[in-house]
C-alpha cells in the first residue's frame, strides 16, 4: 500500500540527483538548466503527495503555479542561452567570466 | 490481485524508471540523449502523479512539459553546435564532490522528515471524490474562486515570458535584404511619381529647308 513516505523519499532522491547533476556538469549550461527542471519536478511531487494525503487542494494549485513559472523560466533561460551562443560561440561556463564574479 | 498491492507494484515500477532516467539525464554524454531521458523522467513522474489521483496535473505535465518545454530544449540543443568532448571536462574531477554532497543531502533529508513516522500515513479516500467531483473540477473550483488573482498573475507572467524571449532573440540582420511593411504602407504616391503639366502637342515649327539635291 502506498504511503506518504514513498512519495517523500522519491522526491528527496530526485532532488539529490539534480544537485549531483549541478556539481558534476559544471561546463554545460543546458544540463544545468535540466537539473533545475529536475529539482522543480521533485518539489512538485512532494506538493502533489501532500495535497493528496492531507486532502487539501492548495498543494495542487501551487503545483499549477510552479509549472507556469517554470515554463516561463525555461523559455527565457533558453533565449538567453541562444543569445550567449550567438555572441560568444560557446556555452561553456568557464568561458563566461567577463563579469569576473 | 489485491488492488492496493497492484498500486504499490506500479509505484515501484514508475519510481524506478523515474530515478534511472534522472540519473541518465545527468550522466549521459550526448546532450540530445539527456533531453530525451528528461522526457522519460517527466513521463514516468506523470504516471506517479496519476497514481496519487492528481489527473489534471499529470496530464498538464505531459502536455506542457513533454509537449512544449522539452521540445524547446531539443530545438536549442540541436541548433547549437556544441563540442561534446569539451563539455565533459571536469566530469571525473567533480564526480566525488557531487556524489558526497548528494548522498549527505539525501541522508539529512530522510533523517529530517522522519520517514518512519510518515510510513504510517496511508493513502486515504480521494479528497476530490469525497467532495463528489472530479479532480479537474476540484482543482478548478479552487483556482477560479480562492486563487483567482494569482491565476491572472500567472497568465501575466507567461505573457512577459513570451515577450522577453522574443525580445532577447530578435535581431535586425544587416546582411540580409528585407522589406519594411510599415514603410511600404505609409508611402505617399506624390513622393514616387512626379506629374508634369505639359501641352499635348508641340507648337508647329518652321520646317527645315530640305537639303539641296545635286542634279546630275
Amino acid at each position: 500500500m502506498i504511503t506518504l513516505a514513498h512519495y517523500i523519499v522519491l522526491g528527496a532522491v530526485l532532488f539529490c540527483i539534480a544537485v549531483a547533476g549541478l556539481f558534476i556538469n559544471r561546463k554545460n549550461v543546458i544540463v544545468l538548466l535540466m537539473s533545475i527542471e529536475l529539482m522543480l519536478l521533485a518539489v512538485n511531487t512532494n506538493f502533489v503527495a501532500f495535497s493528496r494525503f492531507l486532502g487539501d487542494v492548495s498543494g495542487q494549485v501551487f503545483v499549477f503555479f510552479i509549472l507556469t513559472v517554470a515554463a516561463a523560466e525555461a523559455a527565457i533561460g533558453l533565449a538567453i542561452l541562444v543569445l550567449l551562443f550567438r555572441n560568444r560561440s560557446t556555452i561553456n561556463i568557464a568561458d563566461i567570466d567577463s563579469m569576473k564574479g | 490481485m489485491n488492488p492496493q498491492l497492484f498500486q504499490l507494484i506500479c509505484f515501484y515500477g514508475f519510481g524506478f524508471v523515474t530515478v534511472a532516467a534522472a540519473l541518465a539525464v545527468i550522466t549521459l554524454r550526448n546532450t540530445v540523449h539527456a533531453v530525451l531521458a528528461l522526457v522519460l523522467t517527466f513521463f514516468s513522474t506523470a504516471c506517479l502523479w496519476m497514481l496519487a489521483e492528481a489527473e489534471f496535473l499529470a496530464l498538464a505535465l505531459i502536455v506542457v512539459y513533454v509537449g512544449a518545454v522539452m521540445v524547446l530544449f531539443l530545438f536549442v540543443v540541436m541548433m547549437l553546435d556544441i563540442d561534446q568532448e569539451k563539455m565533459r571536462e571536469g566530469f571525473v574531477k567533480f564526480l566525488p564532490v557531487g556524489l558526497i554532497v548528494a548522498v549527505v543531502m539525501l541522508v539529512e533529508m530522510l533523517g529530517l522528515i522522519g520517514v518512519r513516522a510518515m510510513h504510517a500515513q496511508f493513502m486515504g479516500a480521494n479528497p476530490a471524490a469525497a467532495a463528489g467531483v472530479s479532480n479537474t473540477a476540484w482543482l478548478g473550483r479552487a483556482l477560479y474562486t480562492q486563487y483567482l488573482l494569482p491565476f491572472e498573475i500567472a497568465a501575466l507572467i507567461l505573457t512577459v515570458g513570451v515577450v522577453a524571449a522574443v525580445a532577447l532573440t530578435l535581431r535586425q540582420r544587416t546582411d540580409a535584404r528585407h522589406e519594411s511593411a510599415s514603410q511600404q504602407v505609409s508611402v505617399n504616391p506624390r513622393d514616387r511619381v512626379r506629374i508634369v503639366k505639359m501641352a499635348a502637342e508641340r507648337p508647329a515649327e518652321p520646317s527645315p529647308v530640305p537639303p539641296q539635291e545635286s542634279q546630275p
